[in-house]
């Protein structure tokens, strides 16, 4: 097996799964392309994460990940629930597989999502202003695609496509390309060989 | 816990008859091919022996078959050594967007030695038309590839038609028929090519066997330099017991052919017909009629392939998925994308491929134990909840 027990222990009986209707801080990443989308919803009292429900599209890491960003979120202060990082998501899950790191990323950047959606509708409150959801606009994370641009990754640079294996960070798009060369996206039906 | 297989396209498993074929030359019969001695020609018998049939499995003469270590290997050895023997006629080489890995990197590869490549799309099936590879040859072209079945989505590819195109215009053909030779009759004089490449692993054979078939007269440069192994063209020592399975595995691939057919067929349709019925948002991919007789491939909405693959292996069953989470790179199939599936659709892909033992009561577990997995993860997804909500209003 690819996963540790826990990633699939997560994977198998997932925890939190599901939507708050009321929710005062909704945050949704990634998207299809990348294989990895998750959508988080939060409810704060008295300036702490009283409950938290996710839905995600992704592999076996991404739905663990959702589940321990859930789980690692429910009763901290607002505070410390934004210091939940990736990397320690990924060690509460017993290590994750190399190229499956950025999902652990996009679990803990939907809750940060979520909770800066909270602070918005908290500071549009104050103002007297009734807050949209401003979720409906989800923080694109788009070098997904490329496992390269995770620097920890160099390890796999045989497995890229469309660049060669001398790889830069695209300065546009932060993908990875050939060095020197104009990175054509990874979809393959135009190699240009 | 029921075991379940359904994963012809990654590996096959070895015949027993094969298998018992190879033992003795893992063990007693360890001579090496190119020794005088007679514990070496013993070994070169059997070399040959399993050369000649291959060549009767695809209609070749037993010259016309070289051993290689595996699929992939043919096929570098196919684009590499046949394009770079015409150097000075052209240096353009015509490839399917669907084609295997190894046919685009070989492809790839050649940039650096001056090459270029032309991609020619597929339609919604993922099929090749002869006329689009004629479109894509120029006066520059050497070397057209098409595959012959695409493991992905298990199409046949109309190669005796392209072959025509491509002989027509004076350039080489060759065909990637990994996923199918062993499978489906292939007869390289009725298809026209120049070379083809096959696979042991794909059809009851032994890992590390495989070959390239080159017709006679065709030149092609050698792929391994340095021995007189197998004309001189892939030097090495030779796997002994691994061509020696792929020999036994193509003696009953003939043999076989049609019994296994007459099995799986009818599982592979009702497969087919079952699954949008206990299903729903299920698209099947590939040519419908034109395809691979123990494939089933096909897309489900609204969530991602690897998920699929674990709670299968989680109930017995082996299956595979051509998601970006299942490839390490990442990425979503090629072969999707090139046929217009769009990314989101692409990553909820999934293949079963039936081998020889599938049994009738494997299907019906399948059917069973499938359709609380796909519940279970739309009940998870956000594109789920939101394709539901959209439909509300």
């Amino acid at each position: 097996m690819i996963y540790s027990e826990k990633v699939m222990e997560h994977f198998q009986n997932p925890r939190n799964v599901g939507v708050i209707k009321d929710a005062d801080g909704v945050g949704q990443v990634g998207n299809p392309v990348c294989g990895d989308m998750m959508s988080f919803y939060i409810k704060v009292k008295d300036n702490r994460i009283a409950d938290v429900k996710f839905q995600t599209f992704g592999c076996g890491a991404a739905i663990a990940v959702s589940s321990m960003v859930s789980e690692m979120a429910i009763g901290k202060t607002i505070e410390d629930a934004l210091k939940i990082t990736n990397r320690s998501v990924a060690e509460e899950l017993g290590g994750l597989p190399k190229n499956k790191l950025h999902c652990s990323n996009l679990g803990a950047d939907a809750l940060h999502a979520a909770i800066k959606d909270y602070q918005e509708k908290q500071k549009a409150h104050k103002k007297g202003k009734v807050g949209k959801a401003s979720a409906e606009k989800p923080a694109e994370s788009e070098e997904c695609c490329c496992p390269y641009c995770e620097g920890p990754l160099e390890g796999l640079e045989a497995y890229c496509r469309s660049c060669d294996f001398e790889l830069e960070d695209c300065p546009e798009c932060g993908k990875a390309r050939k060095k020197g060369e104009e990175c054509p996206h990874c979809g393959a039906t135009k190699v240009r060989v | 816990m029921r075991k379940v297989y359904l994963d012809h396209i990654a590996a096959t498993p070895i015949h027993p008859e094969a298998l018992e074929t190879m033992l003795p030359y893992l063990k007693e019969n360890f001579g090496n091919p190119q020794s005088l001695h007679s514990a070496g020609q013993q070994a070169q018998q059997a070399l040959e022996e399993a050369r000649e049939s291959v060549a009767r499995l695809i209609h070749a003469q037993t010259a016309e078959v070289f051993f290689t270590s595996s699929g992939s290997e043919s096929n570098n050895f196919a684009v590499k050594g046949l394009a770079l023997a015409q150097k000075g006629r052209g240096n353009h080489i015509v490839l399917s967007s669907i084609e295997h890995q190894s046919i685009l990197h070989s492809a790839k590869s050649l940039e650096k030695f001056g090459y270029s490549a032309s991609l020619v799309p597929v339609d919604k099936f993922g099929r090749v038309t002869p006329e689009d590879v004629r479109k894509a040859i120029t006066s520059d072209t050497v070397l057209v590839s098409v595959m012959l079945a695409n493991s992905e989505v298990g199409t046949i590819q109309p190669v005796k038609e392209i072959a025509a195109v491509c002989h027509e215009q004076e350039v080489l053909f060759h065909t990637d028929a990994v996923a199918a030779v062993g499978n489906i009759p292939v007869d390289v004089t009725e298809l026209g090519v120049d070379a083809l490449s096959l696979a042991g692993n794909q059809f009851y054979g032994p890992k590390g066997s495989a070959a390239l078939f080159v017709k006679k007269g065709t030149r092609i440069l050698p792929f391994i330099d340095g021995g007189i192994q197998e004309g001189g063209r892939r030097a090495g020592t030779e796997d002994v017991a691994a061509i020696v399975g792929l020999g036994k595995a193509a003696e009953i691939a003939m043999r076989d052919g049609k019994k296994r057919d007459e099995k799986v067929l009818p599982l592979r349709d009702r497969l087919i017909q079952e699954l949008p019925q206990r299903v729903e948002h299920v698209f099947f991919t590939g040519h419908p009629k034109s395809r691979l007789p123990h494939h089933v491939s096909f897309c489900i909405e609204f969530i991602e392939g690897e998920a699929m693959l674990l709670n299968l292996d989680m109930q017995g069953i082996s299956a595979s998925s051509g998601s970006a989470c299942t490839s390490r790179a990442l990425k979503a199939s090629h072969v999707l994308l090139a046929m217009g599936i769009d990314h989101a659709l692409a990553q909820g892909s999934l293949v079963f491929s039936l081998v020889e033992g599938t049994t009738a009561e494997d299907i019906e577990y399948l059917l069973e134990v499938f359709p609380p997995i796909i519940e279970r993860l739309r009940k998870m997804s956000p594109l789920y909840t939101q394709y539901l909500e959209e439909k509300r209003k």
